[in-house]
Parts: structure tokens; sequence; C-alpha cells
């Protein structure tokens, strides 16, 4: 089977970077006809940053691209999809005002003689891709009114539509309910008995077993492992993705728990628009000194959203009460939680975190502005003293405080919003996803500096998607499911297996 | 892990790109004419100027945010008319049988006054309301200016007294008064910008809302006071031009709003907001003060000076653009 003529595309040392960071260094991959490639690793490893090169996003600073063995230049996405690449992002670009068909179609509309778009041949022809891709939408449908898991059926039909070989799905089932799954596997198989080669980003080692056929692991930038699927045994592949265990990047300290400092009860947000459908319902928490409590949950679980309403980011929709150092408060904006010494880290830190186009000085006390005022001018030398000290319990690495965030790497840009965030000096620090995108000696410090909150008996909430993360660090745990409470686990009886039961959305609910 | 190279803002040579452009200018108008540089002409084009400085620094602001200000020329135009008119004739309260007066300094007050009001409603709609800046100050332009025609009858006023014209007309220390005061409003809010909080929260705001509304600032507040502050500045400008023609122009500043778009653009100011300075935009003003004067003097048509004056904006951005990436 496994031929030259076989291959479609073949990456020959591809490298790149960004500022601060070597994103791939020096990476082959090879994908055949109808055979899925899983590329695995964590967050940070590189995987995206491949993907996005192969498909035309950005140029690598170094290596060649064949396909069907000839060179060939991506300069664009434009580029990518007259070689027959299409990639599918995580956020779907699709136009949601716009029909199915008619997102199906985009830029290659049926015409007729008279150049006007042929509705009836359009939506004929996408019914047909339609069925064969297992999905039961009307082509007239809108995409705005289908679910998250349709409208990745209608991605893939997009690209099979602009005639596809190569298919990149970046973690395409994150968002999608066991049902989805199903369907979107039985388009995948049907692709490749087509002979589309599919490469297929994934953190979900078991949906491995079920369609793929080659492994290719990335770990730091660099390839690792290139190997068809059975030769590779479960454990190996792990081992191979985190190089080393968590527990020698993080030893906890054990913790001693105080007093709550923060307690919600039947906490609840409606849908902005849609009042009948809650975002979350009926949620109980609380938080003690010293003690970190851990949130998991899909995407979509509601867990963002959870903690910005107690920030206060939502409060014209919510319901439900918020206690603080046990008494009540009402939480009405981001200001008055900072008062009461609430801290939200967000999970983009680049569109909800930082102003990419200002300094480091200026981020790290941008929340804190009030205690550096005399007659309300700024005390330029008692900032800079106070920033100075934050760069360097953060280790932050960068060449003068005065530099632009922007060209800070993931982790220095992330310790510059936790920098910010300790020095308005909280009781409870809310984190959300705070190692999402950063490499792992980054990651590592994150783990020890939330243990060093920890032990200054600050509370903390941490929302992560990284179950090996969440078991590591929180105390106790609670995982949320489609807007709901699902479980309470303390560290000790958390399982990795308990832990994902929890989080999945029953059968019934699907 | 390379150590990042300092970049404060991109390439070094881009923070004194306008003035090596100015100093050009400045060069190639001084071998073309003799009359271009000397002490009188350049107390000339200071004081041109002076008027375009005050609405672009409050434009500065609004651009910070993000946002844009279509109606500083029209809100010139209604404070001049306002402060004129009731120095001129007084404030007829009929229910109450009443003429109220007004000294030199209440007029001066009220016209900045209804700047201030005017611009506090162009920050209401565009907070309170969720317009679109660009909607809401378009709409304030076109109430400004109808205002304007209803105060003013579609008549100038005129012969407002010495008192008055001493803004426009005066002459301090060899320097003239509009150019002092365009001077103070620069320095003041170099000042605020730079060493104040709320000219950090500006910024902020423009450059990135979430994260300025996730870091606990009053976002709404801080485009209130912005919106506020530029259409007292425009109350100012229309003083100063009200005093310097001794005449409120019921058409005054029409098309004002663009020069100063214009000089905050060249000035290096980022239309996307949180990038961009006031010291950046008085530079804009100057280049666009020296074009036009030296234009004059050497007898070019002012309607080839706009097409330069088009041409000069459109390179700046490009320059900017370049240099941004």
């Amino acid at each position: 089977m496994q031929e030259t003529s076989d291959i479609v595309l073949e990456a020959r040392g591809i490298c790149k970077s960004f500022p601060g960071v070597q994103a791939v260094q020096d990476v082959d991959l090879v994908l055949r006809r109808g055979r899925l490639t899983a590329l695995l690793g964590e967050n940070g490893a590189g995987k995206s940053t491949l993907m996005n090169i192969i498909a035309g996003v950005f140029p690598p600073n170094a290596g060649k691209i064949l396909v069907d063995g000839r060179e060939v230049r991506i300069a664009n996405p434009r580029d990518a999809q007259a070689h027959g690449i299409a990639m599918i992002f995580q956020e779907l670009n699709l136009i949601p005002h716009l029909t199915v068909a008619e997102n199906i179609f985009l830029g290659r509309e049926t015409v007729n003689d008279l150049r006007l778009i042929d509705y009836p041949a359009m939506n004929r022809n996408a019914a047909t891709l339609l069925k064969q891709l297992d999905l039961l939408v009307p082509p007239t449908a809108i995409v705005a009114n289908l679910r998250v898991g349709q409208q990745q059926v209608v991605e893939i039909a997009k690209a099979l539509a602009g005639e596809a070989r190569i298919l990149i799905m970046d973690e395409p089932t994150s968002a999608l309910t066991e049902h989805e799954i199903e369907s979107l596997f039985r388009a995948i198989h049907s692709l490749k008995q087509k002979g589309a080669a599919i490469v297929y980003i994934t953190h979900k080692l078991k949906e491995l077993s079920r369609i793929g056929d080659d492994v290719v692991v990335m770990r730091d930038g660099r390839l690792i492992a290139a190997a068809p699927l059975k030769d590779l045994g479960h454990d190996e592949i792990v081992r191979m993705m985190v190089g080393r265990d968590l527990a020698d990047l993080y030893r906890k300290t054990p913790g001693v728990v105080g007093d709550e400092v923060l307690r919600v009860e039947g906490l609840s947000l409606k849908h902005p628009t849609r009042s009948d459908v809650f975002v979350f319902r009926g949620m109980d928490a609380r938080v003690c000194r010293g003690e970190v409590l851990g949130i998991f949950g899909l995407m979509g679980a509601g867990r963002t959203e959870f903690l910005e309403t107690i920030f206060g980011l939502h409060h014209r929709n919510c319901t439900g009460r918020v206690y603080i150092d046990g008494s009540e408060v009402s939480i009405t904006s981001p200001a008055k939680a900072i008062a009461l010494g609430l801290a939200l880290a967000p999970e983009d830190r680049k569109t909800e975190g930082l102003m990419l186009d200002m300094s480091v000085v200026e981020n790290t006390s941008l929340a804190s502005l009030g205690r550096l005022l005399r007659f309300g001018f700024i005390r330029r030398r008692m900032e800079e003293k106070f920033v100075d000290d934050a760069i360097e319990r953060f280790h932050v690495k960068t060449p003068s405080p005065r530099q632009l965030v922007r060209y800070l790497s993931g982790g220095n840009q992330q310790k510059v919003v936790l920098a910010k965030w300790l020095a308005t000096r909280p009781k409870v620090v809310l984190l959300d996803e705070p190692t999402r995108g950063i490499d792992i000696s980054a990651k590592r410090e994150i783990y020890m500096l939330i243990d060093e909150l920890k032990r200054g008996g600050i509370a903390v909430v941490m929302v992560s998607s990284e179950l090996p993360e969440i078991l590591a660090i929180s105390d106790r745990i609670v995982v949320m499911c489609q807007g709901r409470l699902t479980a309470e686990f303390m560290q000790e009886d958390a399982t990795e297996e308990r832990v994902m039961l929890a989080a999945l959305p029953q059968a019934s609910a699907a | 892990m390379p150590t990042p190279s300092l970049k404060l803002n991109g390439n070094p040579l881009a923070r004194f790109q306008s003035l090596i452009a100015l100093g050009a200018m400045v060069a190639v108008m001084a071998l073309l004419s003799d009359k271009f540089l000397t002490a009188d002409n350049s107390r000339n084009i200071l004081r041109q100027i002076s008027v375009n400085i005050c609405l672009s620094v409050g434009m500065t602001l609004v651009v910070l945010t993000a946002g844009i200000d279509l109606s500083v020329g029209a809100i010139l135009a209604l404070s001049g008319a306002v402060a004129a008119g009731l120095l001129k004739n007084g404030l007829v309260l009929r229910h109450f049988n009443v003429l109220l007066q007004f000294t030199v300094f209440g007029a001066i007050l009220a016209g900045i006054l209804t700047g201030l009001v005017l611009g506090c409603f162009n920050g209401v709609t565009v907070t309170r309301f969720g317009l679109p800046p660009f909607v809401a100050t378009l709409g304030m332009f076109s109430i400004a200016r109808g205002l304007t025609m209803l105060w003013t009858g579609g008549f100038p006023i005129t012969d407002l007294g010495t008192g008055f014209g001493y803004i426009g007309t005066g002459v301090w220390l060899d320097i003239p008064m509009p150019v002092w005061i365009s001077g103070a409003v620069v320095a003041v809010f170099v000042l605020v910008m730079h060493r104040m909080r709320f000219g950090r929260y500006v910024y902020a705001v423009g450059g990135n809302e979430r994260a300025a509304l996730l870091s606990g600032l009053q976002v709404n507040r801080i485009k209130l006071w912005v919106y506020t502050l530029a259409g007292g500045l425009s109350g100012v400008a229309g003083l100063i031009i009200t005093a310097r023609l001794d005449s409120a122009q019921p058409n005054a500043g029409l098309g004002y709003e663009l020069d100063s778009i214009a000089a905050v653009v060249i000035g290096g100011t980022s239309l996307s907001g949180g990038r961009g300075s006031v010291a950046g935009t008085v530079m804009g003003c100057v280049i666009i003060g020296v074009l036009n004067n030296g234009l004059f003097l050497l007898n070019v048509s002012p309607f080839w000076q706009q097409v330069v004056k088009g041409f000069v904006i459109l390179i700046a951005v490009a320059i900017d653009r370049r240099s941004a990436k």
C-alpha cells in the first residue's frame, strides 16, 4: 500500500519562528492518499502553526512543500486551495447569514448563461454533497441557525466543493456532542474512501482507533515521531507528547485551606438575546483562602461565562447570590469586582487581556493606577519601581519594561497579564485557561506561580480544558457540562476518567 | 529562547519620519521663496494653524479611542455664534421679561460651554445608545449646523468689540494670542495624555476596549469625557476664529473636520485607536500649515493646494502603515 505514488503532500524541513518562540523547527511531514494522519501534541507544540503553513496562512522561514512530488509555493490560502489543500479552522469560517449552499459554493457559485447565480442547480449540487456527508439539513438553511457540529460538516462540504484532496482539521470534535461526532466520523470515512488525505489535529486519543491511520507527534516545535497508528501503543504516544511527566513540571505544596472567601449560590445566566435559554444555571461553588478550585468542562459548557458573571460582566442577565468573606455582594461591573478583591485573567490574552501596543509598564500598572497617583498625576518613578518588581517576581523576559507587549512571546504575555492582576492585591484570582498556547517552560512557571499564590493565602479559581493540568493543580475540582454543575471531586478522588465522564453530555441530551 | 529585540515603535526612524518630512518641506520652500523663512511668515503660519490645532487635539483624543468626530467644524460654528450673539445682543428671556447682558468673559464661557454640551451629547449617543461614532457625530454635524442657522438667522454677527477681538487679533510678547491659546491647549493635553491617569486610560480604551473593561476601567465614562473635551476644544476654536474675523459666520468651519482628521492622520495616530499622540498631531497641523502657506507664497492655485494636500495624506498614512508592520 505505502508506495511513493500514494504520497499526496510532502513537507521537508519546515521552520517557523515568531518573536520569542521557535514555533516549528525542522519538521518533515508526509501525507498519503486515503489515509488520515493524526497530528498529536500538547498545546503550543506547534501543530497549528505547521498546518497554517501548509494551508498558506503564513509562510515558513525555511523548508519546502511538495504536492504530487512537485515543489510548490504556497504564499496564501488561495495558493493552497489551488493545490487542493483546505483547512477547517477551530473558529469556523462560514458566513452566518448566508445559506448552506451559498457558503459551500462561496467564490465558485454555479452560474447560468447570463452569469447569474443558478440557485436551483447550486442547491441541487449542495444537496448531493450534504448527502454524501450524511448531513440532514436543507441547502437553503441559514448557517447561523445550524448547530456547531452541523456547521463543521458544512465546512467540510465547502472544502469538497473546492475539490480539496488534502483536508486539514484542527480539533474538529472539541465542541461537538457524541451524536455529532458520529456523523463527522462517517463523513471522514467517506472522504477517505474517495482518496482524500486528511490531517487531523486532536487531543482525544480515544478517537484515533476509530478513524486514524498514521500518527505524527510534535513537541516544543519538533517532530518526535511519525508512524502508522498500529505500531504505537497508547501509553507510548502519551509519553512522546508530554516528554516528561506533569509531576516533574509541578510539585504541589499541600494546601493549608483557610476561611471561605468566595461563594456563589444558584448563579444562573440567561442568554443575552434568547431569554428562554440559559448559558449556565443553578451554579453553586465556593473557594477558600489558599485553595485552588479547578473548573473543568468541554468547550461551550459555560465555564468562561461563569467566571465572567462572577466578575460583573453580565449582571443584567444573571440571577443568584455572590458572597465575599461571608457577606452578600452585588457585583455590577468589573470595576466593582476589582474593588472587592477579585481579579480575572481572561481566556484570550490578546483580545481580552492586553493592550498589545502599550508597553509592559503600562499594561502591568493599568489596573492599579489609582495607587500610583499624586494630585492626579502618575508618579512615574513609583510606577517603574512597581513594574520592575513585578517583572522580577514573575520572571517576565523582556529586553526593557518599555517594550511593547506585542513583541513578547505568548508565555511572557501571559505573565504580564498575571502580573497586572496580582498587582491589584486580590483575594480571589479567576484564571481562564492560564496556560493556553504557551510553551512548556512558561507553563511550568505559571504552575509555580499559582502555587505561590496559594501559599500566600489567595484563593484561585482556574478554568482549564487540559485534564492533566486540572488534576495536578487543583485541590478541588468541579465539572460543568452544558451549563450545569455535574460533579465535584476532591483532588484525591479525581481521575481522568471520572472527570471526563462528568464533562461529557449524556447520550439523552444529544 | 532568543531574546526579542527592543522595538519601541517598530522602526526607530519612524518617530522622526514626520519631522524629517517637515524639515525637507521647509528646506524646499525656503529655497523657492525668500519670503518663506522669515519671522513674520512663521508667526503667520502658527496663527493660521492655531484653529486647526485646537480642533485636532480634541480629534486626536477621539481617534485614540478608535472613534471619529465629524461634528467639530459645526460645533465650532455654533460656539462662535453663541458667544458672538450673547455678547452683542444678550439673552432675552421673554417669559421672565429679562434681558441678560454678557461680558466678554461671560460670552467666552458660554461659547466653550456650548462646545462642551454638544460634545457631551455626542458622547452620550455613542456610549449610552451605542451608535457608531461616525453616525452619532454625523447627526450632530447636522444638528449644530441647523442650530447655528436658527441662532444667526443666516446672517453673520459682526462688530464684537476690541475686548473680544483681542483673543483673535491681540499680540503678547510678539506672539499672536491664537498661538498662545493653542499652545496652552497643546501643553495641557500633552500633560494629560502622558502624565495623568485619564490619558493612560484613553490609550487603553482605544488599544483594547474589552481588556480595558476587564481591567476595571469605566470605558463609557472615559469615552464620554473624550467627546466632551473634543466639543469643548471646538468651542475654543470657534472663539478664536470668531474673534479673529470680528464676525461669527454661520458657515464658519465648513470642512474643518476633514482638515483636523487629516492632521491627526498625518501626525501618525492610528484610526483604529490606541496608537498616536498629541505631539504627532501638532506636527500634522504644522505640515498642513507649511504646505498651504508655502504653496500660497509660490502662487500655486488654491485648487492645486487641495490636490497636494490629498496626496500628502495618502503618502503619510501609507508610510505609517508600512512602519507599523
